[in-house]
This record gives C-alpha cells, structure tokens and sequence, in this order.
C-alpha cells in the first residue's frame, strides 16, 4: 500500500520500511528547537537534571531567543540570559539571539531539510512541512524527553489531502489559502492528523508563502502541514545551501491512503479575513463591514517574510499610512531584514509612513513591541487571534494578507487590496 | 475514581486564555493566579484543589505552551473533562502528570455539579443530576506513561536505565 509524505518520513524516522497511520512509533528525532519562552526555564533544565543525563546531541538541538527579544523588562532579561547561559552549558552551538522568530531562523540557517523529522518547543513547528520535513510543535516536559534520548513517540497521524487548482488571482496570497482552507476545516478538524497539500496553486507560490500556509497548520489543530518536494524546493537547496540531492523519495505514493480530500479553486478566491476571536471565523473580505482600525502589523513567523514585505511596500509605494493609524513592520529574521534594506523595501515602507521593528515575536503574542489597548483593533499578518492574544481583552485582532494589511494602512480601515491593485 | 466540583467552560479554551501572554514570563506559582482571568476572574482564587475542570470543544488549542497545564496543575487541578482536546495541551497534560477524560456529554454538565470520574471504567456519574455519561478508556501506551507519575518517570525506566543497562 502507497504510503502518504508523513508516513515516509516517520518509516524513515523509525528505521522502518513502511509505517501506517494510527500505529505508535519511536522516531528518532533529527533536529530539535527551543525558543526563549518555553525553553530550558521551562521544567527542561530541571527535568534533564532530575534524569542525570546530558543532552543526546547537541549539535542536533537548536536555541533561539526570540520571544522576548528585545526584552521589555528585567523579567524577560533574565529569561533571555537563562537561556543564553544554559545553551553555553550544555554545549548547543546552535544558539540564536536577535536573529528574528525562531522558524524563519531554522529555515535561513538551514537546519531544516526534506524527510526530516523536527519537534520545537512552539506550536508553529508545522512551518518546516514546507521544505517537506514533518514540523511538529511539543510541550516542555515532552522536549526534555527528547534531549535525554533523541527519540519521541508518535502516531502516525491520518492526512487529509487539500487539493488547491488553478492559480492565484492579483491581490491575493498564500494568506488567503491558508484562512480559506482554516475556515473549511476549522479549528479543530485536522486535529492529531496532517494537513498535505498539493495541487498547481501550491506548487506555484514560493517558498515564502509555502512557509505561510504550512505555519498556519496548527490553526487546524493539525500535527504537521507538508508540501512534496519540487522545482522550487530543489532551487530554494541549491540557491541557499548548495544541496543538490533529489528527495523526492518522501512524496506521497500515488495510491496513498487519506482520510479526507479538500479541493478549491484558487482561481475564485478573494481576500480572505478572519474575524476576532477564532482563526476560523473567516470571511471573504467584501462580507466584512467597514472596520476602523487602530495598528496595523505586518511580520512574526507567519506574514513577515521578504515576500511578504515585498508585495507590501509594492502596495504602499507612493502612499501614506493614514491619519491617526499606526503600522509596525517586524522582518520575520534578520536575514530577511538586511535584504530588505538592501533592496530599499524597508526605505519604501519607512517613507510610507511604517514603524521598522527589529525581527521579533514581540507584538503576535502580546509581551512587547507593539501590544494594544482597551477596545483598539489591529490588523495582523500573524497567526492567532484569540481573545486577549495581543493585548487588552476588549482588543480585537482581525488576520489578513500582507497585501489587505497594507491596504489597510493606507485607508484607515479593513480594506480590499485589489483597490489598490486595478490595472496592475 | 475521582469525585468533586465542576468548574465548568464551553468550546475553545485556548492557551492564551488558560495562560494568557502577561502570564508567561513569571514562574509558574506566581503565573498561576492569571489563569483564566480573561473569561473567568473568578477561577484562580476560588479553585480548590480536587475541584474538576470540564469544558467542551477543543479544550487547550493554539500555543505548545506547557505553561497552560502548569498552571492548572498548580491551583490543583488533576482531573480535566472534554469533548475533545487540541493535541500538544492533550499530551501536554499527560506529561506533567493530569488526567485529560474525553467525554462526549459535557454540554449536559454545569458549573458547580458534582461529578464522579471513573476513568478505568470510562464512565462520569454526575452526583448532581442523577445522569451517567460514557467517558473514553484512555489508550495503553498512554495509561503506562500514567502509572510511573508521567513522562520523565517512564523514560526513565523505559529509555535510559534499560540503555545504561
């Protein structure tokens, strides 16, 4: 029997021919990532003392201080400087700081590959499945298991396969799928399962944008997003890393087994919006009424990437962020950041008016540079949009495009990029 | 068999509301007395330890925070029922030592019941109503992470006395 991409990397992750959903498994883990927030501080330090044993690999664990850097208080300095401290102890040469949110970083850096397995210590470990590597985000105590032995059980999770033809029409993104696709599924219709994407929409975008949908997996409650490798997974190994091998190999069977098949039309769709306070409250953006915003943020893990804040100084050339607004620009790493400069984006945006963050978790998850107020709305290029997400309880966070937060900015309020767009 | 008092939630408590952003930066005991504070001001000041967590769909979603659990656990609780949980907190809870029961008939169960959780025998007697409801029989590769007191226990015993060995 055929088997699906997640049941070929986690064969290969348990040194098996063939694995089928629903099994348990021991996979062994290829890479590991921490972050700041939920890293060592967080009962691992404690845990792997407790076990009495070293860390299995340190050349396979990554650290990366993202969440609270730039740290906003003496709190969040400690926690940064625990975990700079605790990586040198242990010997992880892999440690990161002010290198921007930890998944653009493991993709810049290049410690994620095809038919890898990695777990990281945060939930949007699902980006990696763009590069066709099963991503996967765990829990502390569950992280501290994988330092002391390099394994992790798993069961092979069920696919539903979402199918995504036809091509993208002018003024709408990856964004838009993933909302889409998140609002068909829901916020709980892919949990324990893997969300596998194919189709020529999908193999058309890029790796940014692949890294966008595949971020929002999780949104689903999915264990993994993953897309097969093709021409513009073998480009982006050899334009970045000089890798030339073909992995191919991890592509699903063409007699793989799903649990559910989605299709759509990428053709028919419009800019998509998801509406305080699930991610799945999602409509098409002419179905919203007029919205008046406050903050408009275009970065983090999920919308900050070059791509990203290409199409968004593209939109905002010539323009003006409107009266009263503020919009606050986070590049999702530095690498993305320097290029950025290089290429005058960030002068593009800056002139329009934008506020240029350094690359940060910071204002996604409300714990610095950028939270809101009482009542105050924010249009975000993030992930989540739960209640209180990104500051005041009152606050509401609405999820769009790069494109549609940019258009925003120029208006004042939620507003269809493709305005902005006519005749382009 | 575990029995006490129902703290009772609907769909959707997410991380961020079990452990909301302000939260996370503290240590656990002190980040303890935030939980909920978004939906319920009341919960963290008032839960005793024993009280019983029930909530209804997709119970933990979002972030992998284990803070989310850590906190639970810290004001005591050790039972939580749902219909259904989002993955890593469902794991998440296991690990750290809490009881996560599936239940498909929380909708029925109200703030301040009492109920009994039978967990071996997948069943939850709601003491206050009179009404029984089918609970799941949790998974054996799971039910032996549970036996050793979580997951750092069995990984002990499994993984590296057995390599050392």
């Amino acid at each position: 029997m055929g088997m699906t991409i997640s049941e070929k990397i986690l064969a290969h992750a348990s040194g098996r021919e063939c694995v089928q959903a629903g099994e348990i498994i021991w996979a062994k883990v290829d890479c590991a990532m921490m972050d700041d927030l939920l890293g060592p501080r967080v009962e691992i330090a404690d845990n792997l003392e407790k076990m009495g044993v070293p860390v299995w690999d340190p050349e396979k664990v990554v650290i990366i201080s993202d969440h609270y850097t730039p740290p906003a208080n003496i709190k969040q300095a400690n926690i940064v400087k625990y975990t700079r401290d605790w990586a040198a102890a242990n010997g992880i040469r892999n440690y990161y700081e002010f290198a921007g949110p930890c998944h653009q970083v493991m993709m810049d850096k290049g410690h994620v590959l095809p038919g890898t397995l990695v777990v990281g210590t945060d939930s949007h470990s699902t980006t990696y499945g763009a590069l066709c590597s099963f991503g996967t985000g765990i829990g502390s105590t569950e992280m501290s298991g994988v330092l002391a032995t390099g394994e992790i059980w798993l069961k092979v999770p069920e696919s539903i396969r979402i199918r995504w033809d036809e091509t993208l029409r002018t003024g709408v993104m990856a964004k838009d799928i993933s909302l889409k696709t998140i609002q068909k599924i829901g916020h709980s219709g892919a949990t324990y399962k893997t969300m596998e994407y194919c189709g020529e929409a999908i193999h058309s975008l890029n790796m940014d944008e692949r890294m966008c949908l595949t971020n929002m997996a999780v949104e689903t409650g999915a264990k993994a997003g993953l897309i097969g490798c093709d021409d513009v997974t073998a480009a982006y190994l050899k334009e970045n890393f000089n890798i030339t091998e073909d992995f191919s190999r991890f592509n699903a069977d063409e007699d793989a087994v799903y649990c559910g098949d989605l299709q759509f039309d990428a053709s028919e769709l419009v800019p998509q919006v998801a509406c305080p306070h699930e991610v799945d409250n999602v409509f098409d953006i002419d179905a919203i009424d007029r919205v008046r915003v406050d903050q408009v943020y275009l970065g983090s893990c999920t919308g900050g990437r070059y791509y990203d804040l290409k199409m968004a100084a593209d939109l905002l050339r010539g323009h003006t962020v409107a009266t009263g607004i503020r919009v606050l620009v986070s590049p999702a790493s530095r690498d993305i950041y320097n290029r950025c400069m290089r290429e005058g984006i960030l002068e593009t945006l800056a002139e329009a008016g934008c506020t240029i963050l350094c690359s940060t978790c910071g204002a996604c998850l409300g714990v610095h540079s950028g939270n809101i107020g009482d009542n105050e709305v924010c249009v975000a290029t993030t992930n989540r949009n739960f209640l209180g997400r990104m500051g005041s309880k009152s606050s509401g966070v609405y999820l769009a495009s790069p494109l549609t937060a940019a258009a925003s900015a120029v208006t004042g309020y939620i507003t269809d990029p493709r305005e902005f767009l006519k005749g382009a | 068999m575990v029995k006490g008092k129902v703290w009772k939630y609907g769909n959707n408590i997410n991380t961020d509301i079990i452990a909301p952003p302000e939260s996370i930066e503290l240590s656990v005991k002190e980040a303890a007395a935030w939980s909920m504070r978004n939906v319920d001001p009341e919960f963290a000041g008032a839960y005793q330890p024993g009280d019983i967590f029930v909530a209804e769909h997709n119970l933990g979603s979002g972030s992998s925070r284990e803070t989310a659990p850590l906190m639970l656990k810290e004001l005591g609780v050790r039972v939580l029922v749902a219909m259904d949980y989002a993955r890593i907190f469902y794991r998440n809870c296991i690990n750290v030592g809490m009881i996560p029961v599936e239940c498909p008939d929380t909708d029925k169960i109200r703030k301040g019941d009492i109920i009994e959780v039978d967990f071996e025998g997948g069943k939850i007697y709601n003491r206050t109503t009179g009404e029984t409801y089918p609970s799941n029989k949790i998974p054996a590769h799971i039910v032996g992470i549970m036996e050793r007191g979580g997951l750092i226990p069995y990984l002990m015993e499994e993984k590296i006395r057995k390599r050392n060995a």
